[in-house]
């Protein structure tokens, strides 16, 4: 199962306060239709922002896919020479 | 996100504080808000360095963030090259220079994340076999001279047989606005892939003339060749303008094309070390020496990649030093034009000695990473640690005007 994790910040706001999750899912659409199942109203704020999947950030998300083994880091909206991004940061406990 | 990109920190925690004032707005900017927050990093790393007594740049070397490292916003590194910049500077000259009185030595590091995003671009090979490249991208750093660079690469043809052009939507799909130094990463990536469009065409069409399959017709340095061994083993290479002329008899135009929205963004790193000089008497600084090693990926074109790094020290020069917002008693701007916002001109500055580096970006086909907000985050700490090294006072706002610097020297007496 993928290992998904929130920001400490983004976790408190809108998913009582939890941050780190499993989830068997294959791509980030179905990954926030799950979430949003969860904890109701969570997709667009998780919709608005941008994701590193293995690693990797990717800025507009959607059929990206998400392999059993992946790890998913939710980020804030990221704009570089914009300041979009810098908007609602939350950072990332170290685990 | 940015600040303690450069530093391996096991255990990190970092809480934002937005305050509201009622002074311009922030707005769009090179690297927005790492600068600022770096220079706070930096000078608190050079405080550390001070008090342990250890060079400022072997403490970062045995602290740097280097390829798996977990970054405090989450994913780990991939290749990057933060410690071979440090690396660089450690075993540069300026080190051997002693120091006058008055003198100081700063360092400081800086980290920007970089991105990727939705890009264009269109290759039209003409009848002799020349192209024209097109994207919507405003070259703002000498993008069209790295474009063509990229598609000569692919096509195999000589970088003067490349036009590169630069189109509205009306002409060429839509192409994001110039920000996360994006372009000659993501754009760079349509081009690439429009030429190779192109090739893929030629390289079809050729296997129709010759009657064999398309995997017996090979690339190679601008022309279509016989897979050794091949059932095309005994045709003559066709070259890119061979391939033009007769465009009309093969299936007509070659055009190739591709619209991304490109991932793999690798981050940037660089790391500068300056001396300067501070008049006691003053309180004005004079920057002796700048070096700036940065870290490109790959540097299609290396002499826009030294304008950027130049360009962005100069910018971050200058919030170091000059730039500000002065107010009156009522509250009004004093200094609203550039005839009193004192920005830095080429007479304030020395020669700034850029080092690229290129440690390849995985996610990127020859290697690139974009360049050019990374080198305006790290001067502001660099300057500000050579002057407290210069005057035994930590300098900690900015900008470091000469009352400012005499304030503090006179405070230390």
């Amino acid at each position: 199962m993928a290992r998904i994790v929130f920001g400490d910040e983004f976790g408190r706001q809108f998913a009582g306060g939890q941050t780190h999750f499993e989830l068997d899912v294959k791509n980030v659409r179905q990954l926030i239709r799950v979430l949003d199942e969860m904890f109701p109203g969570i997709g667009e704020h998780l919709e608005a922002g941008a994701i590193a999947i293995d690693n990797e950030i990717i800025p507009d998300p959607w059929l990206n896919p998400i392999q059993p083994d992946s790890e998913v880091f939710f980020l804030p909206p990221i704009r570089g020479g914009e300041t979009e991004w810098l908007m609602n940061f939350a950072f990332y406990p170290m685990r | 996100m940015a600040a303690f990109g450069p530093y391996a920190l096991p255990n990190v925690r970092v809480v934002g504080i937005e305050a509201v004032a009622n002074r311009p707005l922030c707005y769009s900017y090179r690297a927005p808000g790492a600068p600022l927050s770096s220079f706070a990093v930096e000078s608190v790393v050079d405080e550390l360095a001070q008090k342990l007594n250890i060079d400022p740049l072997e403490l970062r070397m045995k602290n740097g963030s280097k390829e798996g490292t977990q970054m405090v916003y989450g994913p780990k590194l991939k290749a990057v090259g933060n410690l071979e910049c440090l690396k660089a500077l450690q075993n540069h000259p300026i080190n051997k220079i002693k120091l006058g009185p008055n003198q100081g030595r700063g360092v400081a590091t800086g980290f920007w994340f970089n991105l990727g995003g939705q890009s264009s671009a269109v290759v039209n090979i003409a009848e002799d076999g020349t192209a024209t490249i097109m994207t919507g991208s405003p070259d703002i750093g000498g993008s069209r001279a790295s474009m063509a660079l990229m598609a000569a690469e692919v096509l195999g043809i000589d970088y003067t047989k490349v036009r590169p052009i630069v189109g509205d939507t009306a002409a060429v799909g839509f192409c994001e606005i110039t920000h996360g130094s994006r372009v000659t990463f993501a754009t760079g990536m349509a081009i690439i892939q429009a030429a190779e469009d192109v090739v893929r065409q030629c390289r079809e069409r050729v296997a129709k003339t010759w009657e064999v399959g398309v995997e017996d017709v090979l690339w190679q340095d601008g022309q279509a060749v016989p897979k050794p061994g091949s059932a095309a083993d005994n045709q003559k290479p066709q070259t890119l303008a061979q391939i033009a002329a007769k465009a009309a008899r093969t299936g007509g135009p070659l055009v190739g094309s591709a619209a991304i929205n490109a991932g793999g963004a690798g981050p940037a790193f660089g790391a500068h070390i300056c001396d300067v000089e501070v008049d006691p008497e003053t309180g004005h600084v004079t920057v002796l020496r700048y070096v700036a090693a940065q870290d490109a990926g790959k540097a299609i074109h290396p002499s826009y990649v030294e304008g950027q790094i130049q360009g962005g020290v100069t910018q971050g020069i200058g919030w170091a030093l000059n730039e500000e917002y002065i107010y009156g008693e009522d509250g009004r701007l004093q200094n609203p034009g550039f005839l009193d916002y004192r920005i830095p001109v080429a007479s304030d500055l020395p020669m700034i000695e850029p080092i690229i580096l290129e440690i390849p970006n995985p996610g990127h086909p020859f290697g690139v990473r974009g360049v050019g907000e990374v080198p305006i985050v790290p001067p502001l700490g660099a300057i500000a640690n050579a002057v407290t090294r210069a005057t035994g006072v930590r300098m900690t706002d900015l900008p470091l005007t000469p009352p400012k610097i005499l304030a503090a020297i006179d405070a230390k007496k």
